[in-house]
């Protein structure tokens, strides 16, 4: 089997038909559209549901009848339309919904523009709709990922009846790399607490209402512990040159590309600096990141949003000291020189060629003209 | 007892039971589970007993899922002895339509009042009427809001009070009543609109036979059903029974005629949808998955090049770029390709970035060129810049002179007159490829012409011309460098 060359965005709605998501509720947006393009196009060639809705609340709502059923569900957007549906994500929380969303992030705040960016990192990570409630996220960096983390996001809404976002940027979905196609296509198993209209689940319900208030209390506590599970079983992160680093690196996503190459440059020069990549956002890897700490590395976090990220990175780290943060916004692309100046400044390197002004028109130019 | 006063106890017991498809307690209340939550003289339990008794009478109770929303009938998954979700405010549409789309099989039925229905979820309401969705929707409207106590709806009627129009409702603030069936009746693919009354037996009679008509759409698959029903609300109205019925009756029947606006019943045949596919061999057939023969990467010892093809939207920068991107694939390299994206197809500028390698890539995105493609003045100027030292320029000989000060080769080919001599100007930009195919030796020509083979899969007479001139690109850099 070779490898087939393939847009990030479809790796998505590949990984979605292998893990045997079969209804597919979105609203256009750039630059998450192709998803929803390709979703038309190849649910229905298998008898598989698409329905473009007339808003992102309707697609998460969507979203939501048909997760009750008991169908492997999904939708795709990117900011604005994210902001919007989270209404829906809290209800898929608090009523014990799987879903998988993906977040095709782009440049805010408000409309911003179609640039990329992770912005999104706290209203996805840290919840975003009213409630004590998580989602789980995983941030793919490649287009292998968009697919394989797709799948993988299925398997873990329906294990833990838990929203799953897929946390990518423009740049992930726009760009195409080979794809090692999944092994198998899944067929998903039946559950017993959906309503599907019919006499075995006919006395089942889809709610998020606790009128007593110490049975919603309960239901929270209950919702933490599975949360504290979560992060104990699920954390999944990549480790790259880490073992002997005195600079750690810490970034997801795009941002984690070109972290990579911010390594190998540096350990070219004598620096020995390393990557550490969550692969889930949530649960983060607090443990490993205080580990790494404790062995008094400094970290960079590496991002394209304002420190939001780095927050955490100090947080898991338990120390603000010898943490920094390297970050571009706008639509702005991470540039390699960016982060090996933080590196070369922290580790007292000089050199002279690099050049740290802002360029023009460097990395996702032309979004008017 | 006389065997007649049997009958007369089994009738009133019959007419006191709750049909089958309500439940005869109410658990999940829990507390004083043998009456509802809704208020004396509140129309909500007429219109449950009838939808429950229609449901029994249809042998449908199995198949039914109610969606209870929000507003006082927030609770009815207490009553309804079928499945039962419960949703955000004014999302019942929607997710009746993710109900109905996941299972064809069930029967499913939103419960809605006025400011759920006609106001917050008004989008979500017309735009499932329009799709035709399979849903039965009973649209209770009272002319107030309920359960946040006794707001102005969409359906208050001009001049009547409610705690945020107290002196009445003025049109010139407030606008008009909203009229959902007038609504809907305008729109094509809704099977059942009617708009009944509670106000009186007679009518309760006649609003049972339309919800039973809605309901029988459903059985038969044929599609969406809409049924408002004109319902008494005394206690945030602050009405008596008399006054209930009188409001009913000589305001809102006058405001909300009381009338059948369709009944396509019977002429239309039920919607058929397919059953979803989980095959294996299915996805691979509409992806062209091939499982046969090797699979991955080939460790290839190159040297990780980058190329920036860029020029005008419309050159085919893109699909330049993604036919080397391809051939990489093919061959089993690493390779990226990044685009500018956004509105270039509408004429604006275009540039896409190449990384092949031996090794997962870093960055995708191109700052240190090694070979520049470039299609027009701007972005030659623009990204010549970038390209490193020992690296390559590859231009259209169209743009003029052109000269850098750098350790770059520097080629400008008349790309457009080749590609006009062995096929077209489209095809400007096989011809740059052609001269790739001969510049870098990462990849093979024949890898090449299979890529454009697979790129214009869908338009078999491209595939000629193009590979004719890849061919004369290469020619004319082998005789010219």
């Amino acid at each position: 089997m070779s490898n087939h060359l393939i847009k990030g965005n479809t790796a998505i709605v590949i990984g979605a038909m292998y893990a045997g998501c079969d209804c597919f509720f979105g609203y256009p947006i750039t630059p998450a559209s192709e998803i929803l393009h390709e979703a038309s196009k190849y649910f229905p060639m298998v008898g598989r549901n698409f329905v473009q809705a007339e808003s992102e609340e309707a697609s998460i709502n969507m979203v939501y009848g048909a997760s009750g059923t008991g169908h492997r569900v999904m939708t795709s957007s990117s900011g604005p339309g994210i902001s919007l549906m989270q209404e829906g994500f809290t209800f898929l929380a608090g009523a014990e919904l799987p879903a998988v969303i993906v977040d095709i992030m782009r440049a805010g705040p408000g409309l911003g523009n179609i640039g990329p960016e992770q912005g999104d990192y706290n209203q996805i990570v840290k919840g975003g709709g009213h409630g004590n409630y998580k989602n789980i996220v995983l941030a793919p960096n490649s287009v292998q990922e968009m697919c394989d983390l797709t799948m993988k996001a299925f398997e873990l809404a329906d294990k833990w009846r838990n929203p799953v976002v897929v946390l990518a940027d423009g740049t992930l979905g726009q760009m195409a790399e080979p794809l090692v196609f999944p092994e198998k296509a899944i067929e998903p198993n039946d559950k017993d607490w959906v309503v599907k209209g019919n006499k075995n689940t006919m006395d089942n319900l889809i709610t998020s209402i606790f009128n007593d208030f110490n049975d919603l209390e309960d239901f929270n506590y209950k919702l933490q512990e599975k949360y504290a599970k979560i992060d104990a079983e699920e954390v999944i992160l990549e480790e790259y040159q880490v073992e002997d680093a005195e600079i750690i690196l810490v970034s997801y996503g795009i941002s984690s590309r070109i972290s990579r190459s911010a390594v190998d440059k540096s350990r070219e020069n004598g620096i020995k600096v390393g990557l550490l990549r969550p692969i889930t956002l949530s649960p983060f890897p607090v443990d490993r990141i205080k580990e790494l700490s404790e062995k008094g590395v400094s970290f960079i976090s590496v991002e394209m949003s304002n420190g939001q990220l780095l927050e955490d990175v100090q947080f898991a780290a338990l120390r603000k000291e010898n943490t920094y943060l390297v970050n571009r916004m706008g639509g702005n692309l991470i540039e390699l020189k960016n982060v090996l100046a933080k590196i070369y400044e922290i580790a007292g390197f000089e050199d002279e060629n690099i050049d740290t002004e802002r360029s023009e028109e460097k990395a996702s130019q032309n979004i008017i003209d | 007892m006389s065997e007649q006063e049997l009958n007369n106890k089994d009738y009133e017991l019959q007419i006191r039971r709750n049909p089958q498809s309500l439940l005869e307690e109410y658990p999940r209340k829990g507390t004083n589970i043998q009456s509802t939550h809704y208020c004396a003289g509140c129309g909500h339990g007429i219109i449950h007993k009838l939808i429950a008794e229609c449901m029994d009478e249809l042998g449908i109770q199995e198949r039914c899922v109610m969606i209870s929303p929000v507003g006082c009938s927030v609770y009815a998954y207490f009553y309804f002895n079928c499945g039962n979700f419960q949703t955000a405010h004014g999302r019942a549409p929607a997710v009746a339509t993710g109900i109905s789309r996941a299972e064809d099989n069930a029967i499913v039925m939103s419960y809605q009042g006025d400011g759920d229905l006609a106001s917050i979820g008004l989008n979500e309401t017309l735009q499932a009427a329009n799709r035709g969705e399979k849903i039965a929707v009973f649209f209770i409207n009272n002319t107030v809001y309920g359960m946040t106590g006794g707001q102005m709806a969409p359906t208050t009627l001009i001049g009547e009070k409610t705690v945020t129009c107290q002196t009445g409702r003025d049109p010139n603030y407030t606008g008009h009543p909203t009229h959902m069936c007038e609504l809907i009746n305008t729109l094509k693919a809704p099977v059942y609109i009617e708009r009944v009354s509670l106000a009186n037996p007679l009518k309760i009679r006649l609003a049972k036979f339309a919800i039973k008509q809605a309901l029988t759409v459903q059985k038969e698959g044929k599609g969406y059903s809409f049924i408002e029903i004109l319902s008494p609300c005394p206690t945030n109205l602050k009405q008596d029974v008399t006054s209930a019925q009188k409001f009913i009756e000589e305001q809102m029947e006058k405001e909300f005629p009381v009338k059948n606006f369709r009944n396509d019943l019977y002429k239309r045949e039920p919607i058929q949808r397919p059953a979803s596919d989980f095959s294996t061999e299915s996805l691979d057939k509409i992806f062209n998955v091939n499982r046969s023969g090797d699979s991955g990467y080939v460790d290839d010892d190159i040297n990780p090049l980058s190329i920036k093809v860029s020029g005008f939207g419309g050159q085919g920068v893109l699909s330049a770029g993604l036919t080397i991107a391809q051939a990489a694939c093919a061959e089993g390299k690493h390779v990226s390709w990044y685009p500018s994206y956004g509105p270039e197809q509408r004429g604006g500028k275009s540039n896409c970035s190449v990384v092949i390698s031996n090794e997962t890539i870093g960055t995708p995105v191109v700052d240190d060129i090694d070979i520049l493609i470039a299609l027009n003045k701007p972005s030659l100027e623009q990204f010549s810049k970038d390209v490193k030292d020992g690296g390559v320029i590859l231009y259209d000989a169209k743009i003029g002179e052109f000269e850098t000060d750098k350790d770059v080769k520097v080629i400008a080919m008349p790309c457009v007159d080749i590609a006009e001599e062995h096929g077209n100007a489209r095809t400007a930009n096989t011809a740059l490829l052609g001269a790739l195919t001969e510049l870098g030796d990462v990849l093979k020509r024949e890898s090449y012409e299979n890529a454009i083979r697979e790129m214009f899969a869908s338009k078999p007479k491209v595939i000629d011309v193009n590979i004719e001139v890849l061919k004369a690109g290469a020619e004319w850099i082998k005789n010219n460098s």
